[in-house]
């Protein structure tokens, strides 16, 4: 069964701006799902015609075996959207704008009053129910979306930077609850700029750029398509020359600190031996980049937070 | 209960709550300025006036100023609310659900014709400190008020989709709106103006809501009752059928 299935899905903005050129995507369900992307290549488009916050000019979207133009109510039912930007209504208060979403989806009230304790509870927000949304804080308003987007009880969950600006241990109980939710059947796809995020969640990846996708496959084959791993060598003591060890490129950052891109065919102790035999000494070793974020740089140019 | 009942119910006992839980904005300061209305033009200065179609001059116009209130706040509940739900982008909320577009419509009428009618009611409620009028006709003057304040609910909700800030939610209300309701015979019989302002008044459709509203009350009328009706009536299908398309469309409120 599939969650998500986009087919030739265009979209031509009124400026001209062609957003999305024809992607086709398939998400399975169960599956938690990264699309990655450059800022501007597409995926909020993508995610807005997937979430009906955003018209498609052509194409086909269907979700849970729905279409979403011909059987729209079905198609949307399956959906919860964790959007990128709070977009609640911050005079009302937390428990009631979880009520009205759930009312929205015609949820009868009974039984929408017992989800909304169960989604505010595991959020850790079950406290907070009676105070005014514009109270909370970062993290809490962050959380308060997702509990918004479960309370229908979706099969399809997508977030979309669920986790930005998010301090690191709400981000972690949140990669917990998330890993928790997908455990049980909730098939999710997220969008964000912290690869290690993407790779530490994700089992399937799309890189989408400039409209289109340029990769869509599992998360271990992307991560075995990397030839280098970058790392950060702090040495003892200060080294005026820089060795040549071949196959190694040794880039000079400061007086005692080299970064090296290590070919993955390699490994590093070829590197460490010849090192050692120059009386050169390792003192700490740290990953430059992360392995998503290295494929992604090799693959798309440029880094996540750069517009496409 | 059925999934679109719900999720009409849910939004319009939103929309209503919204109005009530800030009655201080919303409810009373249609009752101060309309109780400065029935005590300056009818109890210090209506005596000198003299009567108005056989009637006391507040008897006159306590019917006009009651539609006016219906008017001003069924649109401006709706324009207010759906615009907001627009800059803060909670309308999202409902444009992801499964709810079809004549069911948001209708939850966002549902709140302005509650205000509107609230607001109708205590209005009069205020003028029986002034004046003993009783309608003559009832229903019809429920009847008019009703389709008054669900034209008006609709024409917000259209000013609501077009309008991009806080200004253009404010500029029909303030320059059309509002001269509109006053050249619209609430304080005066156009009988009494000479022409061309008698005819130009006539092309005025907020005339004719209020001369059938206060023909419920005082039996008297400055246009046709039916026409005033057909008039209406026309209008909300034209407004209704253009407030849907735009929804329809996602003119204002998506990509």
């Amino acid at each position: 069964m599939t969650a998500l299935r986009l087919h030739r899905l265009r979209k031509i903005y009124d400026n001209g701006f062609e957003a999305l050129k024809g992607i086709d995507l398939e998400v399975a369900e169960g599956d938690f799902f990264a699309l990655l992307g450059p800022n501007g290549a597409g995926k909020s488009t993508t995610i807005g015609i997937v979430t009906s916050l955003v018209k498609k000019t052509s194409g086909k979207v269907e979700i849970c075996g729905y279409d979403l133009d011909r059987q729209w109510e079905q198609a949307k039912r399956c959906v919860g959207l964790v959007p990128q930007e709070i977009n609640f209504n911050q005079f009302e208060k937390v428990g009631q704008i979880v009520l009205n979403q759930a009312g929205y989806y015609g949820v009868p009230r009974r039984v929408a009053r017992r989800r909304m304790e169960r989604v505010l509870k595991q959020l850790e927000l079950w406290d907070r129910r009676d105070q005014v949304s514009r109270r909370l804080s970062g993290g809490m308003k962050r959380r308060l979306m997702i509990a918004r987007a479960l309370v229908h009880s979706p099969r399809l969950l997508i977030l979309d930077e669920p986790t930005a600006g998010v301090d690191i241990e709400i981000r972690h109980s949140m990669w917990d609850f998330l890993r928790e939710l997908n455990r049980q059947g909730t098939t999710i796809i997220l969008t964000t700029h912290y690869l290690e995020e993407a790779e530490q969640l994700c089992r399937n990846v799309a890189i989408i750029d400039h409209g289109e996708i340029i990769e869509a496959t599992s998360m271990s084959r992307l991560l075995d398509q990397l030839e280098f791993n970058s790392y950060f060598l702090d040495l003892r003591r200060e080294t005026r020359v820089v060795p040549d060890v071949p196959g190694y490129r040794i880039e000079v950052l400061d007086r005692t600190t080299w970064a090296v891109a290590v070919p993955r065919r390699l490994g590093l102790n070829p590197l460490f031996q010849a090192l050692d035999e120059r009386g050169i000494e390792i003192v700490d070793i740290r990953q430059r980049r992360n392995r998503l974020e290295q494929l992604f740089l090799q693959r798309v140019g440029r880094p996540m937070g750069e517009a496409a | 209960m059925g999934r679109r009942w719900i999720a009409y119910r849910t939004l319009a006992g939103k929309e209503i709550h919204r109005f009530l839980r800030i009655w201080p904005q919303t409810l009373l300061p249609p009752l101060v300025t309309t109780s400065l209305y029935f005590l300056i033009f009818g109890a210090l200065m209506g005596p000198r006036i003299g009567p108005m179609a056989g009637f006391s001059y507040i008897d006159y116009i306590v019917p006009g100023i009651v539609l006016m209130a219906v008017i001003n706040h069924s649109y401006a509940n709706v324009v207010s609310s759906f615009f907001s739900a627009k800059f803060q982008r909670h309308i999202e909320e409902m444009l992801v659900a499964p709810m079809p577009n004549w069911v948001i419509l209708a939850g966002y009428l549902t709140g302005g014709i509650l205000r509107g009618m609230t607001i109708g009611a205590l209005v009069l409620t205020v003028a029986t400190l002034f004046t003993d009028l009783r309608p003559t006709n009832p229903l019809l003057a429920l009847a008019i008020a009703l389709m008054t304040s669900l034209l008006f609910a609709l024409a917000g909700f259209i000013n609501a989709i077009f309008a991009n800030s806080f200004d253009d939610i404010s500029i029909i209300p303030n320059f059309v709106l509002t001269p509109l309701v006053y050249l619209g015979g609430v304080f005066y019989s156009v009988q009494l103006l000479p022409e061309p302002w008698h005819r130009l008044s006539l092309a005025n459709p907020i005339l004719y809501m209020v001369n059938a509203f206060r023909y419920g009350f005082l039996g008297v009328a400055d246009v046709d009752i039916e026409v005033a009706f057909l008039l209406v009536g026309g209008l909300i299908v034209v407004l209704s059928l253009w407030a849907w398309w735009l929804l329809r469309r996602g003119v204002g409120i998506k990509h």
